[in-house]
């Protein structure tokens, strides 16, 4: 099952889930992803310590879809 | 099919910065050194000048001899201040904390929890992300770079900010670098002096990491 999360004030929020069988909630989850992507969020997926792959479009077969906020020199 | 990207966007917004790699680092570094001995040694060379002249001229000397010794201390302080808690929302720290475990192995995110600082090894050296900074140790003679760099979402908890760092250095380790600001370069004994107590064995073990697994530095092409 994948899961599609924002980092946020509340520490995390669980915006959708989807299996690879359930058309309807991929594109549910889809869509949530677009949003965020929109309001300038970036897609993270985490591949354990010294790696981790930016996606642009929600790969269904992903167990964990992370939205980041961007990064600034303090 | 996803589309993936291997570069950081935030790069975008720093066009003017060429990217950061081993051989920058080492380079940046060295100018580092050179600017301490150059603000060093003149105080040196003035208290032992005075000295010869006139011992009476000691209080004078001392000074001097004090000058020479704060300007490398400060610059040490201002590098560790990058990974100093800066507290903020503690609201969802709990749920944050947790999130950014799920995210670590077991020793490092024992270490994160007993620190404050994560330990994730890159193809530039070991690297200490804190809260709204992150200190890179590299092989090269046991070097801590000291990088200034948050999420742009100052209200986040405090492990949130640090997964925010995680994932994008994760994501393009040499991008990280040069979106950071650099702060300060310098030998790892003269940081560590400098960091918080609690957060020096997490020093310690990205030194011991460096020494023990690191590939050898990449050149860029």
């Amino acid at each position: 099952m994948g899961r599609l999360i924002r980092m946020d004030r509340s520490g995390h929020s669980t915006l959708a889930d989807w299996t690879a069988t359930d058309e309807k909630a991929y594109d549910a989850a889809m869509e949530a992803f677009r949003r965020e992507l929109d309001e300038g969020y970036i897609a993270v997926i985490s591949e354990g310590e010294g790696h981790a792959t930016q996606v642009t479009e929600l790969p269904i077969e992903a167990e964990l879809v992370i939205m980041r906020r961007p990064i600034a020199g303090g | 099919m996803e589309a993936a990207t291997a570069s950081l966007p935030e790069l975008a917004s720093v066009p003017w910065r060429s990217r950061e790699d081993a051989g920058s680092l080492r380079r940046r570094a060295q100018l580092w050194t050179f600017f301490t001995t150059v603000h060093v040694v003149p105080f040196l060379a003035a208290a032992a000048g005075l000295m010869w002249l006139n011992p009476l001229a000691a209080p004078v000397a001392f000074v001097a001899a004090m000058h020479a010794w704060i300007i490398p201390e400060l610059y040490a302080f201002r590098g560790a201040s990058v990974v100093r808690p800066k507290g903020g929302n503690e609201g969802g720290e709990k749920v944050a904390q947790g999130f950014l475990g799920d995210l670590l192995g077991h020793d490092a995110r024992e270490l994160q929890r007993a620190t404050g600082l994560v330990v994730e090894r890159g193809r530039l050296g070991v690297w200490l992300v804190g809260e709204s900074g992150a200190l890179l140790v590299t092989s090269h003679r046991r070097r801590v770079h000291c990088f200034c760099v948050r999420a742009t979402d100052r209200e986040l908890p405090p492990s949130d900010r640090i997964a925010h760092l995680l994932l994008a250095l994760r994501s393009d380790e040499e991008g990280f670098a040069t979106v950071a600001n650099h702060a300060f370069a310098g030998a790892s004994w003269r940081v560590r002096r400098r960091l918080d107590r609690e957060m020096r064995p997490a020093l310690a073990r990205a030194l011991q990491t460096s020494v023990r697994s690191l590939p050898q530095p990449s050149t860029s092409v």
